[in-house]
This record gives structure tokens, sequence and C-alpha cells, in this order.
């Protein structure tokens, strides 16, 4: 009797110690893991730099990067030949004009995200070879105003709040 | 714990739940598939491809939730030894690895007409393709070894060590610029997508989480019945 109890202590303790180490194994895997993540930095793991960034690091002329940010209300145009489009990326803080010519998605419009790809010429203009087009995280019916602002709101702006009264205001976009 | 490692109790359990899962799963996806594809507006920017979400969204969700269900069993299976807990998550790892393809190629799919492309190696989108390679490792190293048990545990420790993974795709598209838009569902301030829209992504999550819970149970008596086999093929050559 003294022998099994013994025994089905010992199982027991076994049991706890597995825990344990298959517990501390997991949390020290993880915690090493996200560590490494963001010694890293969100630069090296990040998908495109910001206008802010870009002013930041002084990006030279003719090196490849990803651009990503608003596209500036007001700031799209189509140059004569119907195929170069230019417009302002921005991030809220700082601006950078693109160029691009070829084909723009379905969801490029102005006030919403965008992600291009190519490198600044000698005008500082951002000369791109691909514009992708980022959803933001808003679903709503036609007609109804996105949860989220997106936007930047400049100083003067009407509070996003106050244009819950005036739903016309987007669909005309 | 230990009632649940008796086959002849999860076999009770099991014929107890199946018809009301099944009803459940024929239920929820007429009425999630209505509410998806004819029953909710279309999105003000992305018209009617919103509606790719309805599968996309839950699909990924399932993808990440089997794969915890897996690390959960992986844990259980390693500390306590409980046999049916090892047999879980070989039941439910191809399940989970069909909902994160579904959700990978649903994801694809829309990405080309909204995005601009199929594909971009961001934060969010190359997590979810090593989740993917995750669930393929775990099931080959299930077949890689021809003694069960020692199968069943390397396949244990990969899937615990994989588990790092789900909180860099959950957060990948705050910790990091994505392509991929952030979260509209789980975030602190509330859902960003219109009620409307809510019912039919709730209603295509709850059938597939039900038609994980019929599959699963089929997958499950399936593994303890491969079990009893080789344990009787065993004895018989013993004899």
């Amino acid at each position: 009797m003294v022998g099994q109890g013994n025994q089905r202590k010992g199982l027991k303790t076994r049991k706890q110690q597995r825990l344990l180490v298959l517990s501390a194994a997991v949390a020290t895997l993880v915690g090493a893991v996200l560590l490494v993540l963001f010694a890293l930095g969100g630069d090296s793991l990040s998908l495109f730099l910001q206008p802010s960034d870009v002013k930041a690091k002084q990006i030279a002329a003719g090196q490849h990067f990803r651009l990503g940010g608003l596209v500036e209300a007001g700031s799209f145009s189509k140059a004569e030949d119907g195929l170069t489009y230019h417009f302002t990326v921005t991030d809220c803080v700082a601006t950078l004009p693109v160029q691009f010519k070829g084909l723009l998605p379905d969801l490029f419009r102005e006030g919403q995200g965008v992600v291009t790809e190519g490198e600044l010429n000698a005008e500082g203009v951002f000369v791109a070879s691909t514009v992708l087009a980022k959803h933001d995280e808003n679903y709503n019916p036609p007609g109804t105003l996105p949860k989220s602002a997106d936007q930047c709101v400049h100083p003067g702006d009407a509070p996003y709040q106050a244009l819950d009264q005036a739903p016309d205001t987007v669909t005309g976009r | 714990m230990h009632r649940f490692a008796n086959p002849a109790q999860f076999n009770r359990l099991a014929d107890a739940v199946m018809p009301w899962a099944m009803i459940a799963t024929v239920l929820l996806f007429g009425a999630g598939l209505y509410y998806a594809l004819i029953g909710s507006p279309p999105d003000y920017q992305q018209g009617e491809s919103v509606r790719v979400m309805y599968v996309h969204v839950p699909a990924a969700w399932m993808g990440m939730f089997i794969y915890v269900v897996i690390a959960v069993a992986s844990f259980v299976a390693l500390v306590w030894r409980h046999p049916l807990a090892l047999l879980a998550g070989k039941a439910a790892a191809p399940i989970g690895a069909t909902f994160t393809a579904l959700a990978l190629i649903t994801g694809m799919l829309w990405g080309k007409p909204m995005w601009g492309t199929y594909w971009v190696w961001d934060g969010r989108l190359t997590s979810v393709l090593v989740q993917f390679f995750l669930y393929l490792g775990y099931m080959a190293l299930w077949k890689a070894m021809d003694d069960e048990e020692k199968a069943g545990n390397a396949a244990s420790i990969l899937a615990l060590v994989g588990v790092v993974n789900i909180p860099i795709i959950k957060f990948s598209v705050d910790w990091w610029s994505t392509l991929h838009q952030p979260a509209s569902v789980m975030r602190l301030d509330g859902p960003t997508i219109d009620g409307t829209m809510l019912v039919p992504l709730f209603l295509m999550a709850a059938a597939y989480q039900v038609y994980f819970i019929v599959v699963f149970i089929w997958r499950m008596k399936l593994e303890v019945n491969n079990r009893k086999l080789s344990v009787m093929r065993g004895s018989g050559m013993e004899n």
C-alpha cells in the first residue's frame, strides 16, 4: 500500500514536472520570438515607408523602395497622354508627389490608402512602377458614413462625428 | 479531464452532439449564404466584391482557432499523456489547413481586383502562409514515423512551437505597415463593419464553427477506430 502511494505520488510529480517544463519552454519561445521581432524593428518588417519616413531617412534618388499613405484629396490629375497620373501621397505629416504610368486598381481614389513601388527622381518626385490600392477597415452600405476616419483631419475641418447628420457628403465621391 | 480520456465516453458525447451540430450546420449555412449573397447591401467602396469577405474572414478565423485547438490538445497530450488529446490534434489538422487555404485563396481572388495584385509579402499575408505551412508540417510529422506515439509527440512539439505565430498573425497589421487592412471586428473601439454586414459575417462564422464540430467528430471517431484496430491487430499477432 505504501509503495503504491509513493508510486502515485511519483507519477503526479512527473506530470507536474512536464507541465512546468513545457509551460516554461512555450513561454520562453514565444517571448524570445516576439523580442526578436521587436528588436528587428518595424522598419525591416514593414511593407512600405510613409512620406515622413522618406524625409527622415533622406533616401537618395534612384533607390528602389515602397511608398505608402493616403492619396491626398484634390491632388489627383491625369496627364495629356491619358496614361500618366499624378497624385500626392500623404501620411498627414509629410507629403510626396507621385507619378505613375499604367493601370490603377479599382479601389484607387482620393482620400484612400495606396501602396506604390518605385524610386525618387532628381526632382524629388516618386516615379512609381506599381500602384496598389489599400483598403481600410470600414465596410459600409452605399450612402452611409464609415465609422473610423482614415482621412487626415485638418484643423478647421468639421469634426468627424458631425458628419453623421449629412450622409450625402460622402456618396458624391 | 480523464472522463473524456475514455473513448466510450467520447463516443457517447459525440453521438449526442452530432445530430444537433448537423442540423445547425444546414440552418446556419442556409441563413448565412442568403444574407451573404442576397440579403446584405454592397459596400460603398468595393461594391459587390465585399461578399468575398463573408467567406474569407470566417475561414481565416477558423484557421487560427483550429490551430489553437491543436496546440491545446498537443499540450494536454504531452503533459498528461492523454491519448484522445493526441488524436484530437491529428483529427483537427486537415480541417484547419483547409480553412487556412480557403482564406489564402479567397483573399488572393479578392486582392487582384481590389488591391491590384494577388499577393504581396506583407506581415499579414506572410504570417498566414506560415500558419498553412505549420499545418502541413504537423501533418507530415504524423506520417514521418512508424511509431504513432513518437510521431504524435514530435508533431505536438511542432504545434506548440508554432503557437508564437498566432499573435503575429493577429497583430501583424498593427505592428508593421501592410497592404492588408487592419482589424475590423476585434478592435478596442468596436467593429467598423456596418450592422447589415455583420449579420452575414457572424452567421457564416457560426456556420463554419458547427461545420468544424461535425467534421471534427467524424474524424475523431475515425482516428479512435483506427487506434482500436491497430491495438487489436497487435494483440492478434501476439497470440
